[in-house]
């Protein structure tokens, strides 16, 4: 076993971070959010010259031809810049689902354009009932002539506004959580029938509600078959959750290191707070709580891909928990060891409570995710009771 | 394109793995083996069952394992130990506990042998080391006082110069398994007007000594585990010292940073969650088992993935153990979550026996305890021992520096 990063990795963590350090520093991401646009069309061309945008993309479609292990030194270094550029939309989930149809035409010139950061994409999937329950899907697309007419309510999608093409879910057959059925559409900014109602999130990143009303598609905007799509899109969230949790990771490290800093230079009562044993218990606790979650970043990124499903959810489930978990003791705890300062909007530490607060809540919160690894551990019951009698 | 284009691809090899080598699985098949063939049916099933040991059974896995030439996996080869890297005890640790091994009493082994080894003289050595080893002589810890816990530099035990002999007086107490022990090592104070660190002296000493008394401190569980231990001008040969008057506290120093990769007992947690999973799946609950049960269930979840997340942490912490990186403050983490998490354990046990956990009955903790064959069980077998169990683990926490030492020591390392 090994978790060193490799020598690429590291390299690779450290272009991205010295690159936002001088590109994205905290004021700068304090103008973007506080301007309304929602992200820097300047940064994400420098982000792309560096080669993030690439990175999934395999090496024969122009792009880098990284996985896992490289998404998650490059979201760790993202993190604690708490960036509003879609990488995690375009780079991995949007990059992710086209990689499984990369066979065929369409999705290969779409990475190939979005490997050099000319095109975005944006997988517009998750619905207003269905919670984090992926295989709720309602939107329905009809036949009609050679192509479709497509009718959807897509939930809180993410960059949807700055996606050139969305990347769309909806039945073609089944009914409204059968695992057949499913299939997936790519829908580019100005068709017909599309409609954003767009919106901020609390970490100011901007998203979408994404309608498709009787909107008319070619037979070719299909990608892959019809019907079978939604284990591609399961895949493609689950390296997603994996990188998401690689972010979160970042971020707790940079809000304890914050946190640690305030506790030695703010003086009360004479002395540094750092010094109330209160405090130093508090951040402790915090730095067990990034360990373990640390620990289940990595685990996330080495089973992410396996094609063992069962053991790929249970790892996913797991990592969520801990580091839903650990985002929430961290962030709240960070807010509370700052005192009112925590509270302001001019310090990173209330932004990066918000980002992690968003995390725990993204492709489903903790308790989603605990009560999934419960189910399957309740799946192993009649395996269990075969065993000798405690 | 950009930067990352110029970077030089790495094997896979170099890339994050969780997977040991092949010769470290090799091992564990070694491992696996002797466990099988060698550790006695009856040790087994009484670990497994959660019920007491005798002296004897530890003794006799000592010898098993002396044996195989296994009797000392901390020791270098010199000494007659196994030379085993980190690793290869992780795994030993890993594979002995969820076999239902007992574990290695820690005294003789893990605490005085290392500093006898690095401290003690030739004759020393020569005259305990090798008992130890073939679990001839059972030791045990003389440490605490009634007014010297985690604050232990405050001893008063005073040993004083009487020609070739030391005359110990005063009391040590939280004195483990030492009604079965043939020496104890003792921390005494021995210049009461220097530092508190500065006056202490590592003695080892006879427990067959006159003017030792060992009296058992009566536990909330029940059981008899730690005693009181007065000494009564107790004459200790001065060749009984370790190294040099007054440096007893640098001794005993340096046992602690030890035994970093081992400390959280991954493998004793795993061995009883699959208990807990075995008990939960049979236990009856409405129309089916308390399995079924979404609450206990999450509960159950929630300890899985907390000791999924720490066996990883302790895996990171052994790829630095053999890297030879520093120590950092993980040693506390790990023995953090570690106590806690067999703590959680213990006590979902605990409940899953429902009311049948409400029963002390020491006699049915026994593994050769009969019910009444007249009589329907009372409670499921399991249950006899879970709420004593859950009460003597809540010790996890507070033997070996408190968690909240641990806290100080994590807090101190990250610079506060």
């Amino acid at each position: 076993m090994d978790f060193d990063f490799s020598d690429e990795q590291r390299q690779l963590h450290d272009a991205v971070r010295s690159f936002l350090a001088k590109e994205h520093p905290f004021e700068r991401s304090l103008a973007i959010k506080r301007s309304g646009s929602g992200w820097d069309p300047t940064l994400w061309r420098g982000l792309a010259d560096l080669g993030v945008t690439a990175i999934n993309v395999p090496a024969e479609l122009g792009g880098l031809g990284y996985g896992p292990q490289e998404t998650l030194s490059l979201m760790d270094a993202c993190g604690p810049t708490l960036l509003q550029e879609p990488v995690l939309t375009s780079a991995v989930i949007a990059t992710a689902l086209l990689n499984q149809f990369a066979g065929a035409a369409p999705a290969a010139d779409m990475l190939r354009a979005m490997a050099c950061g000319e095109h975005i994409a944006a997988v517009a999937h998750f619905e207003s009932d269905g919670r984090f329950d992926a295989r709720r899907v309602a939107a329905r697309a009809r036949p009609d002539g050679e192509g479709y007419r497509l009718d959807a309510h897509k939930a809180v999608v993410l960059h949807a506004g700055m996606a050139d093409t969305l990347l769309v879910s909806a039945r073609t057959a089944g009914e409204v959580r059968d695992q057949a059925g499913v299939a997936l559409f790519m829908v580019s900014r100005g068709t017909p029938g599309l409609l954003l109602e767009e919106y901020s999130t609390v970490d100011g990143q901007r998203a979408a509600e994404v309608h498709l009303r009787d909107a008319k598609l070619p037979a070719a905007s299909r990608l892959g078959s019809e019907g079978g799509a939604l284990p591609a899109i399961e895949a493609a969230f689950d390296i997603g959750v994996a990188a998401l949790c690689a972010e979160a990771v970042g971020i707790m490290q940079a809000v304890l290191n914050a946190t640690v800093e305030y506790l030695r230079t703010r003086q009360q009562f004479g002395q540094p707070i750092g010094r109330f044993q209160v405090l130093q218990h508090r951040v402790a606790d915090m730095a067990v709580h990034l360990e373990q979650a640390r620990s289940m970043s990595y685990l996330a990124a080495l089973r992410c891909i396996s094609a063992d499903v069962g053991e790929r959810r249970r790892a996913l489930s797991a990592a969520k928990v801990v580091i839903g978990d650990a985002g929430r003791f961290i962030g709240q705890q960070a807010v509370q060891l700052h005192g009112g300062m925590g509270m302001t909007d001019d310090l990173q530490v209330s932004h990066w409570f918000k980002r992690l607060t968003v995390i725990n809540l993204m492709f489903g919160d903790s308790d989603t995710h605990l009560q999934r690894y419960a189910a399957q551990l309740r799946g192993i019951r009649s395996a269990a009771t075969a065993a000798p009698a405690a | 394109m950009g930067l990352y284009s110029r970077i030089k691809r790495s094997t896979a090899e170099a890339n994050m793995h969780l997977e040991f080598t092949e010769q470290e699985r090799a091992f564990r098949e070694d491992v696996r083996r002797f466990l099988r063939e060698r550790l006695p049916a009856d040790i087994r099933d009484k670990v497994h069952g959660g019920y007491e040991l005798a002296r004897e059974d530890y003794l006799m896995w000592q010898r098993r394992l002396y044996e195989r030439g296994w009797g000392a996996m901390n020791w270098p080869l010199q000494f007659g130990g196994t030379g085993w890297n980190a690793v290869q005890q992780y795994i030993f640790e890993e594979e002995a506990a969820q076999a239902g091994a007992p574990r290695l009493i820690p005294f003789g082994l893990k605490m005085v042998a290392p500093v006898l080894m690095a401290y003690g003289s030739a004759a020393q050595q020569s005259k305990f080391l090798p008992k130890i080893l073939s679990g001839e002589a059972w030791w045990c810890q003389g440490y605490s006082e009634p007014g010297a816990g985690s604050d232990l530099a405050s001893l008063r035990t005073r040993a004083v110069r009487d020609g070739d002999h030391y005359l110990v007086n005063g009391q040590k107490t939280w004195n483990t398994l030492g009604h079965f022990a043939d020496w104890i090592f003792c921390l005494v104070r021995t210049d009461p007007q220097a530092k508190p660190q500065s006056g202490i002296t590592f003695l080892l000493i006879d427990m067959k000594s006159p003017g030792i008394s060992v009296r058992p401190i009566a536990l909330m569980d029940g059981g008899r585990e730690v005693n009181d231990v007065w000494f009564e001008n107790v004459r200790v040969p001065l060749e009984n010292r370790v190294g040099e008057e007054n440096r007893g506290w640098t001794y005993a120093k340096f046992l602690l940073g030890h035994e970093r990769t081992i400390i959280a007992g991954i493998g004793t947690a795993k061995r009883e969650l699959a208990r807990l999973k075995r008990v939960a799946a049979a236990q009856r609950k409405d129309e089916g088992v308390l399995l079924d049960d979404p609450l206990f269930a999450a509960r159950v979840a929630r300890v899985e993935i907390e000791l999924a997340a720490l066996e990883i942490t302790n895996l990171r912490v052994l790829c630095d153990e053999q890297k030879s990186r520093a120590p950092g403050p993980e040693a506390s983490m790990l023995k953090i979550r570690g106590s806690e998490i067999q703590q959680d354990i213990s006590e979902l046990l605990m409940r899953a026996a429902g009311a049948y956990a409400l029963p002390m009955r020491r006699e049915a903790m026994e593994a050769g305890w009969q019910a009444d064959p007249a009589l329907p069980p009372a409670g499921p077998r399991y249950a006899a021992g879970a709420t004593a169990a859950y009460l003597n683990l809540r010790k996890l926490s507070i033997f070996g520096g408190t968690n909240e030492i641990q806290k100080n020591i994590i807090a101190k390392m990250m610079g506060l």
